[in-house]
């Protein structure tokens, strides 16, 4: 909402003081400043001239005029000007030599066109009033020649553009704002609403409400003989345009000038255009409109619809129809200012993507006793500056409303702030916003409106419920600007706030017992830390893929990733699902660091996937809301809901470490997307498993399951994957070659419990290197864990320190040569017992893998 | 210990022989040329097998008579001795390293970058410490589902169906728009589950991802974060939200930052309030006409940090909360604005890249 100051001055006797100072008080009540914009400050030197005579140029490109203007010095004088919109005689605003214009601009005596122009004659927009204008500015002709123009035309003037919060409606308009300025400098406030509106004489246009539900308040008013050359006046135009709005035509112009003035929406029918009564009701199956805006509208039943005879000829509160429009030829005019339904106007707008001046205030609440003083008001206006006669009579449709009231102790203000007010204080407060407050409890408080307001209303059971409860009631009427205030804590926030939200204390509450972070935040945290002192750098993706990505990833028809929730309004059509994998988002990222030169990347997310399992619900149910939900109708929205685990995921390229000075670096590889996954573990406090296995996006001969061990079945239990890419899935993402990555579920990694203290043994360790024949095929993993399982208890540790294939062990085959550390809590162990417990391994492996000790 | 003795046995210990052991030692002592030669000289000399040492063990086999003075004797030559090679010893361990720890001398300035470098994202340890902040105060860190019903996300917070909020300009509609599921457009449905989920009294706070539709900018992003946090107990007030958002504010930007409210409007709390944060380089100064002007806080003294206001009743009611018995409030700050001015952040867009030149310098902790 702009607001002119000087309109603001009109209804509220502000003190003497800076738009800031206004503005800062305005923000403590809740109106924020969002700028100062200040107008004409900079404008000197321009006064009102006549033109007695001009000598048409000929031989330019277009048409210049040598003028001699009168500017109330001795003599008249010489301007060129290039404008043709005006005669001899003609009443103008002319820059002095020495003169400054908005922006800065100085005007000079210079010569031009071959004349000397001492001065310059100024259009609207050259005065910092309109965007542009296609001539200069006429003044009316009895204008004082000389006299200042800005003080004439009221150009200086500071407006302040506040940010409106979506239930305070009634500050959408000069009469809102100035009562807020007026409580919050504690002077007198002037309703430009309370002049005393006609009201006799009969209907001026039959009209009636056919749906209750739609509006409550219907008023017609009437003109006829209104001049439809007649122009806006200029300090009409000058406001419209400060408060941001175009001018467009005298009636029209008046219709916007009393929304803003008062907050109420009109709409001018041109009344030829009318045929038969006008009724207020929902649109009917395939009825149409074509709006101003030359849009043929297809209108939805529950439309809320001004019609006649003809059908809808207006869509309430949103936008005019484009037959009954004020045309420059129209002469009697039928204004409509009516009290329509928040929620309605709210639904239409947001149905027919329309948002208007007049929808906005009908959202958010207009003042169901404006319509008659408002139309009142704009024929006014019609009778004044267009010639206009009042025709008789008033149309005054409306639904009997029985006002809201709200029964509150009076300390109740305080006990929310958790500061004490004075009983006066609050009353006082209250009555400052406009509500009537009387003593004690009203036998029916809590009434309903004629149509739904900006707050869901309370009735019934909901109203019992939060009616606050307490000694010394009193009972509080909010008045019908305010149908924001439905509830105890609304009237505490209005007392709250008028008495300064500064004067709250700060009191730090008891502090109560927690628990801490969860096992699981702190296993989520030590994993990141984790992979980060690992080498990895943290990203977080958008959650979001394509089916590009689900090709890209190779991932075959009945993968369950495949399986995504889609997104009716996705920010890219390319990126649809939410993503069931971390990968596709790393993916992009590790090209995106790629292609800015950084080769060498290792990134990790840790992040929700969104798995939707096949068989759930398409919809979670909306539940009520004037209860707790039962666990049955809970449950039934966690069923619609996508399982949504946490995963960690990493990808890595180029040098893990690095080359240097020292020598050769080392590419990532497989092992390394391995050793985070067991990194990962190793933060989790659990033992992971790797075993091959072929899943897509890996390569089928470099990709390791991973997997830990359920506590209760001892069973394996598949937590991720991890490895080198698939070649293919490299080409498609444009990755550096051998690109490798790791994903698991960090969901499904919990520790046992709290780790178990080992026992320390202070004895010698006795050591025993054993080198194993195998086949190549067989996967190491097996022939250390039989050397462990055989070894018994007295193994302390077991290391592989080599791997060979060649001539030596025969084709087909490697060697495996490992150090087994054996000790004893209790005793130093014989050269016999470490022996025993090293051929006891051997022969396990032996028997599992058919190992073959060599030299043996 | 024999009471015979052998006289042949006992040669060494005749005085001149002591001598001459004594000087031969110091002679070699004096010779040697390193550490290595010293160390030989002191095998040779003082060892196990040196001519001092079996005099030294003979000394038990002499007449008692005679055992005090050779004891005598061969303790001198030994403290002699033990002298030299101390002295000798430090002198030779000032030349080594003088001259050889010299020769050794490397450039300790050369890299050693091998191991790469990881670092988290300020985003999620910025999450953390707000976290820990709050666990400081008593609160637990509660979490809930990133798509949501529209029940927990609008309905029960007092966001009624023909909210604007709830329009496909605004949120992120899943499947279809009668769902009844979205992205979370905010943390504020984590207070529902925590208060259909604990038992009272409730202190949580939320961190975590939300979204909208909004286009990705130096300042926007549909992906962002926010911290949310809830109260709820028995007489609760706003002083007791001020005192905890104030307390809030100092740790996280240092002591005597404090905040300020302005009224506003959300439908899950009334009253409401627009939170302000003291701004923490000028700490309101550049407000003052005359004083030098703040980039942090564009002079206004003051930096729009988030929403709060007490719990509105209704949405107590809606999670099966007496309003009767208990108040609570409620907070909420976007994580990505925080970032923007604790560090200077100036482009959301830098956030989301994942440029690991944005992340690094964050390290493991903001």
């Amino acid at each position: 909402m702009k607001v002119p100051l000087s309109w603001l001055r009109e209804y509220v006797d502000l003190p003497p003081v800076t738009a800031q100072e206004v503005a800062d008080r305005l923000t403590a009540a809740g109106l924020k400043l969002e700028a100062i914009h200040s107008h004409g400050h900079e404008i000197k030197n321009v006064v009102v001239g006549r033109v007695l005579e001009f000598e048409e140029l000929a031989g330019f490109k277009k048409p210049i005029r040598h003028c001699k203007v009168e500017v109330g010095e001795a003599t008249p004088r010489e301007i060129v000007c290039g404008a043709t919109n005006f005669s001899e005689g003609a009443v103008v605003p002319v820059a002095l030599p020495g003169a400054v214009l908005p922006g800065g601009f100085e005007i000079g005596s210079r010569k031009t066109y071959g004349r000397l122009s001492d001065g310059m004659i100024c259009s609207e927009a050259e005065l910092g009033i309109a965007e542009s204008s296609p001539g200069i500015l006429l003044l009316p002709q009895d204008t004082p020649i000389g006299a200042d123009v800005v003080e004439l035309l009221g150009l200086r003037d500071d407006v302040l553009e506040l940010e409106v919060a979506t239930d305070r409606g009634y500050a959408l308009s000069i009469r809102g704002v100035a009562r807020e300025a007026a409580i919050a400098f504690g002077v007198p406030f002037r309703d430009p609403a309370a002049s005393e509106a006609e009201s006799g004489g009969g209907e001026s246009w039959p009209a009636a409400i056919a749906d209750p539900t739609a509006c409550d308040r219907f008023v017609l008013r009437s003109v006829t003989g209104f001049d439809p050359a007649a122009e806006s006046p200029l300090w009409m135009r000058v406001r419209l345009a400060r408060a941001g709005m175009r001018s467009v035509s005298l009636a029209v112009d008046i219709t916007n000038y009393v929304m803003l003035e008062l907050g109420q929406p009109l709409h001018a029918f041109d009344r030829s255009r009318l045929s038969g009564p006008i009724v207020v009701r929902r649109a009917r199956p395939g009825e149409t409109l074509e709006t101003l805006d030359h849009v043929v509208r297809t209108l939805h039943d529950e439309d809320i619809l001004i019609t006649d005879d003809s059908g809808p000829i207006s869509m309430a509160g949103t936008m005019g129809g484009l037959h009954t429009e004020i045309s420059e030829t129209s002469t009697d005019i039928v204004i409509e200012a009516a009290h329509f339904s928040a929620t309605g106007i709210a639904r239409e707008s947001r149905r027919h993507n329309l948002v208007s001046e007049a929808s906005k205030r009908f959202e958010r609440g207009v003042d169901r006793e404006l319509p008659l003083a408002a139309s009142w008001r704009a024929v006014q206006l019609l009778v004044e500056l267009g010639g206009a006669v009042a025709g008789p009579g008033v149309t005054h449709a409306q639904v009997e409303v029985s006002p809201v009231r709200i029964t509150i102790p009076a300390d109740h203000p305080s006990r929310v702030a958790g500061v004490t007010y004075e009983r006066e204080s609050v009353i006082r407060r209250l009555e400052q916003i406009g509500c009537v407050v009387t003593e004690g409890a009203a036998p029916a408080a809590t009434a309903g409106h004629g149509v739904a307001a900006t707050g869901v209303l309370a009735s019934g059971d909901l109203a019992d419920r939060l009616a606050v409860h307490g000694d010394d009631l009193i009972t509080v009427t909010p008045p019908t600007w305010r149908p924001d205030l439905t509830d105890p804590n609304d009237l505490a926030e209005e007392v709250i706030r008028l008495e300064g939200y500064d004067l709250i204390p700060s009191v730090l509450p008891p502090a109560p017992a927690g628990g801490g972070l969860t096992e699981a935040q702190r296993l989520r945290r030590r994993v990141g830390g984790a992979l980060a002192h690992a080498g990895y750098v943290e990203v977080l993706a958008y959650p979001f893929m394509g089916p590009r990505d689900l090709d890209n990833l190779l991932l075959p028809e009945q993968d369950p990733r495949r399986r995504a929730t889609r997104l009716v309004n996705p920010l890219s059509e390319d990126e649809p699902y939410m993503r069931t994998t971390l990968l596709p988002g790393l993916l992009k990222i590790l090209v995106r660091n790629v292609g800015r030169g950084f080769a060498d990347v290792a990134l990790f997310e840790s992040g929700l996937v969104y798995r939707p399992e096949p068989q759930a619900p398409a919809t979670a149910p909306v539940l009520p809301v004037d209860r707790r939900p039962t666990e049955e109708e809970l449950a039934a929205i966690e069923t619609a809901l996508p399982r949504q685990p946490l995963r960690v995921a990493v990808v890595l390229a180029g040098e893990f470490e690095r080359s240097g000075w020292w020598g050769e670096g080392r590419q990532a590889s497989w092992a390394d997307a391995i050793e985070a996954a067991r990194t990962v573990a190793r933060a989790a406090g659990v033992e992971l498993g790797v075993r091959a296995d072929q899943h897509e996006p890996w390569h089928p001969g470099r990709c390791a399951a991973l997997t830990v061990t359920d506590a209760e079945t001892g069973e394996p239990v598949l937590v991720g994957h991890a490895g080198e890419l698939h070649p293919r899935v490299v080409e498609a993402y444009g990755l550096p070659p051998r690109t490798c990555a790791m994903e698991l579920e960090l969901s499904l990694l919990s520790p046992d419990g709290p780790a178990q203290t080992p026992a320390v043994s202070a004895y010698p360790v006795a050591t025993q290197d054993v080198a194993l024949t195998v086949a190549a095929s067989t996967p190491v993993a097996e022939v250390e864990a039989a050397l462990r399982a055989g070894a018994g208890e007295l193994l302390e540790s077991i290391r592989l320190f080599d791997v060979y294939t060649g001539p030596q062990v025969g084709e087909g085959n490697k060697s495996l040569a490992y150090t087994l550390r054996f000790r004893a809590p209790d005793r130093t162990l014989t050269v016999e017992e470490t022996t025993a417990a090293r051929d006891a391994a051997v022969a396990l492996a032996a028997e599992r893998t058919g190992a073959q000790l060599r030299g043996a | 210990m024999s009471n015979t003795y052998d006289p042949v046995e006992v040669t060494p210990l005749h005085a001149d022989e002591v001598a001459r052991a004594q000087a031969d030692a110091l002679a070699a002592i004096a010779a040697a040329r390193d550490l290595d030669d010293l160390k030989q000289a002191r095998l040779t000399h003082v060892g196990d097998r040196s001519p001092i040492a079996l005099a030294n063990r003979e000394i038990g086999a002499l007449p008692p008579a005679a055992r005090a003075e050779a004891g005598k004797r061969i303790g001198a030559a030994r403290k002699a001795i033990g002298e030299a090679l101390a002295t000798r010893q430090a002198e030779l361990e000032a030349e080594r390293d003088a001259r050889v720890l010299i020769e050794e001398t490397v450039d300790v300035t050369l890299p050693w970058d091998r191991a790469p470098r990881g670092a988290r994202h300020p985003l999620t340890t910025l999450q953390e410490r707000i976290a820990d902040a709050f666990v400081a105060m008593g609160y637990e860190v509660a979490e809930g589902p990133e798509l949501e019903g529209e029940w927990f996300n609008f309905d029960a917070l007092n966001i009624a169906p023909d909210h604007p909020a709830r329009s496909d300009h605004d949120t992120f509609f899943v499947e279809s728009v009668d769902s009844g599921k979205v992205l979370r457009t905010q943390t504020s449905p984590v207070q529902i589950r925590a208060l259909l989920s604990r038992p009272l009294p409730v202190y949580v706070v939320s961190p975590g991802k939300t979204f909208r539709t909004d286009e990705l900018d130096a300042t926007h992003t549909p992906v962002f974060h926010q911290v949310e946090g809830l109260a709820v107990d028995k007489g609760l007030t706003m002083a007791h939200l001020k005192g905890t958002l104030d307390r809030f504010a100092e740790v996280m930007f240092g002591a005597g930052i404090t905040t300020r409210f302005r009224p506003h409007y959300f439908p899950f709390t009334e009253p409401s309030a627009e939170l302000d944060l003291r701004c923490f380089v000028c700490r309101g100064s550049s407000a003052v006409p005359g004083n030098p002007p703040c980039r942090t806080c564009k002079s206004e003294g003051w930096i729009e940090w988030g929403g709060c206001g007490m719990v509105n009743p209704r949405v107590l009611l809606a999670c099966g909360v007496d309003p009767a018995v208990y108040s609570g409030f409620a907070f909420g700050m976007g994580v990505e604005r925080t970032l923007m001015f604790r560090h200077n952040a100036e482009d959301m867009r830098d956030m989301v890249e994942g440029d690991i030149r944005f992340t690094l310098p964050f390290g493991m902790e903001v």
